[in-house]
């Protein structure tokens, strides 16, 4: 079974500073760097390739108006920020999701968000005609949230509440039934099977700033109560009558995380389409590095989801000169061996 | 509860299981509740109408009484071609593939001991669907797609669920198969074939797309004896391998050293277990498409119907070929257009489990 890593108490050890301590800190001033490189790099490179000081003057200095700084201020830097948002709500939602169902398959497509979101631009491709991903964005959130509501009334009414196994269930259950109705449209109608299978692999292409401005306000606020569950999750991750006994509302802690993971994983999806990958794997790969602690956990996977997916949507573009591969798979067929590698090398930290 | 052991409740869930009787026959003996017994035995009795109620429908339709009737050797007229030749394959292919995805399912679902994982989830059914979408897709435009259009797709689904199941195997196994690791691994080669189905999709003419997505659904048309004889005869193999192993599974649930401290040669065990569920389900998407959440769901209506502490292999694998013919029955004659079967088990499959959930009278362990 996997190993778990004790978590000493802060500041119980006083004399040397803890190993798991300085092992966190690394991580993240380590993440930080990896963050900004990233950023850097996706503003520079792309079919037309820019040096970093032409970069540098062209964010510095509005009043240039080359072809250069024009790229770059009104390309390259929404799809970073695009990017970069998405990937740390996806990180943050794949966290909160594998520590409220307490399960390594639980990614936040678990819950109905991404199920949810496809059913809707499904229906909106073949009933109403949206055919642009700025068109999509507020049908898939829509239907990712619907999604969510339903997934947590269905898991929460049985009896003993939402436990983390009948929310898991619920969840596969009803994405199951969902993506019937997907494919059910999809078998029969050729041309919306032909917008959506582009729409489905999840991509940051072909978004303008507008998109990163809809979704913003949504993953503000999805941040802020992800960040404000990890104490409760810690708790929660003893088991539920342990956390009760500590005094936890467990009622409560389960809303706010279920709430963050909707509104992060249902605005990433809004905005980029469906990408697994992030939400699945980073958890467990910063989860080796900084131990099970929430406190360090979501934060960190913000960090690497957003690093990570802009080196991949980098590598998208150089990888396919002078067209781009998507992001999403790039990450997954990039991302898979690499994740791999980790978990036959280091010990796997247990939920 | 969750994934790790100790979480598991010690004492008894619930009063109802304690109900059970022991039974002794020569070497064999155990604990069976009369559920245990009755939930197969009436599954498979409503699984024999239901594929003799198939059988019957069509555009020339024989009564329920004349398709047994045919079955068991007394047809008469052109009831014996109809049925044996034309309506029967499609009919045995759908409950073999079901009660080898259903067995599959409640195998890995009880050694990873999650109820998530399924060759769905594990990423076997998508390497499948890579192979097939590829053979589809491919054909036509480069060499190896060319070789693999030759293999045909079945053949190439094939293939690629064994190479998938079998990488999952090799890359997690290290002195013995780690149920969590496996999980993990799962995970990756999944988001690996999902991301290669998707660019070969979104690179493919449309027709193609079309087709190849058919596929991935999941579908029993025009399937012929050639279709069940190669998926008959790895279910006759390996099913009872598969309830042989199922008394090992029940101890390897205590964990690896209370299985060893028992008799049981963990790492032989734990292979065995993989392979099985591997092999199983490569011969059943073979044959008719990654039907969709056959694995993931049955189990777990399987579970709460026996009343038992882990999906019950037999009564999985009865349950899921009901649920595929019965979804395929549903698709030929109540629907005003045909859908791939796939679609129908998920439709009819995910809200039984949900109301399952609902109803609950237990907390739901796993």
């Amino acid at each position: 079974m996997a190993t778990t890593v004790d978590v000493p108490a802060r500041g119980s050890a006083r004399p040397p500073a803890p190993p798991l301590r300085a092992r966190r800190l690394g991580t993240l001033v380590l993440l930080l760097v990896l963050v900004a490189a990233a950023a850097l790099a996706s503003i520079a490179i792309g079919t037309r390739a820019i040096g970093v000081g032409e970069v540098w003057r062209s964010l510095l200095d509005s009043s240039l108006s080359g072809e250069e700084a024009v790229i770059v201020r009104q390309l390259r830097v929404p799809r970073t920020v695009l990017g970069l948002m998405v990937g740390a709500a996806l990180g943050l939602a794949g966290a909160l999701m594998q520590g409220h169902t307490r399960n390594p398959l639980g990614d936040p497509g678990l819950l109905g968000v991404t199920a949810g979101a496809s059913l809707a631009v499904v229906l909106a491709i073949t009933l109403l005609g949206v055919g642009t991903p700025g068109g999509y964005v507020w049908f898939a959130f829509a239907g990712a949230l619907i999604g969510t509501v339903l997934v947590y009334a269905i898991g929460s009414a049985g009896r003993g509440g939402a436990t983390p196994v009948t929310l898991a269930l619920a969840g596969a259950a009803l994405s199951a039934l969902l993506y019937g109705l997907v494919r059910a449209v999809l078998v029969s109608d050729q041309q919306t099977l032909d917008s959506f299978r582009f729409w489905v692999v999840g991509s940051l292409a072909g978004r303008d700033a507008t998109v990163a401005a809809q979704v913003a306000p949504f993953l503000a606020v999805g941040l802020v109560l992800a960040l404000v569950n990890a104490p409760a999750l810690n708790l929660l991750g003893l088991g539920e009558d342990v956390a009760r006994g500590l005094g936890q509302r467990i009622w409560l802690a389960r809303s706010v995380g279920l709430a963050a993971i909707t509104l992060l994983a249902g605005a990433a999806t809004a905005a980029a389409g469906p990408i697994a990958f992030v939400g699945l794997v980073v958890p467990h790969a910063v989860r080796a590095l900084t131990g099970p602690d929430h406190r360090w956990l979501l934060p960190c996977s913000a960090l690497a989801g957003a690093a990570l997916l802009l080196v991949a949507d980098v590598l998208g573009r150089v990888l396919a000169r002078p067209g781009e591969l998507q992001v999403g798979i790039v990450l997954a067929l990039i991302g898979a061996p690499f994740f791999i590698a980790l978990v036959r090398r280091s010990r796997t930290v247990g939920l | 509860m969750s994934v790790d052991a100790p979480a598991r409740p010690t004492s008894a869930p619930s009063p109802r299981l304690r109900h059970g009787r022991t039974f002794r026959a020569g070497p064999v003996s155990g604990l069976l509740h009369w559920r245990q017994v009755v939930v197969p035995v009436a599954g498979f009795a409503v699984l024999v109408l239901a594929a003799a109620l198939s059988m019957g429908r069509g555009d020339f339709p024989i009564g329920v009484g004349d398709v047994l009737r045919t079955l068991v050797g007394l047809g008469e007229g052109p009831q014996p071609f109809i049925i044996l030749e034309l309506r029967a394959p499609r009919v045995v292919v759908g409950a073999l593939v079901g009660l080898a995805l259903g067995v599959a399912g409640a195998l890995f679902q009880t050694f990873a001991r999650n109820p998530l994982a399924s060759p769905d989830t594990l990423g076997i059914t998508m390497g499948a669907s890579v192979g097939a979408v590829a053979a589809i897709v491919l054909s036509g435009s480069s060499s190896t797609g060319a070789i693999l259009g030759g293999l045909g797709v079945p053949l190439a689904a094939l293939l690629g669920a064994l190479v998938t199941g079998v990488l999952l195997f090799a890359l997690t196994w290290r002195a013995g198969v780690d149920g969590y690791r496996l999980v993990l691994i799962g995970i990756a080669l999944w988001s690996a074939g999902t991301a290669l189905t998707d660019w070969l999709l979104t690179n493919a003419e449309i027709y193609d797309a079309a087709s190849a997505y058919v596929w991935i659904t999941g579908s029993l048309n025009a399937r012929t004896w050639e279709n069940a004889l190669p998926l008959g005869v790895a279910v006759a193999v390996l099913l009872p391998l598969a309830l042989a192993a199922g008394r090992v599974l029940g101890v390897l649930q205590f964990g690896d050293d209370t299985a060893r401290g028992l008799g049981v040669r963990v790492a032989g065990a734990q292979a065995a277990v993989v392979l099985l569920a591997v092999f199983l389900v490569a011969f059943a998407v073979s044959a008719a498409g990654p039907i969709t959440f056959v694995a993931l769901v049955v189990p777990q209506i399987a579970v709460r119907l026996t009343g038992g502490s882990r999906p019950p292999l037999l009564a999985s694998g009865i349950l899921g070929a009901l649920l595929v013919v019965t979804a395929d029955l549903i698709t030929r004659t109540a629907l005003p257009q045909a859908l791939p079967v796939g679609i129908l088990t998920a439709v009819i499959g995910a809200p039984y489990l949900l109301w399952l959930l609902v109803r609950g009278r237990r907390r739901a362990t796993l």
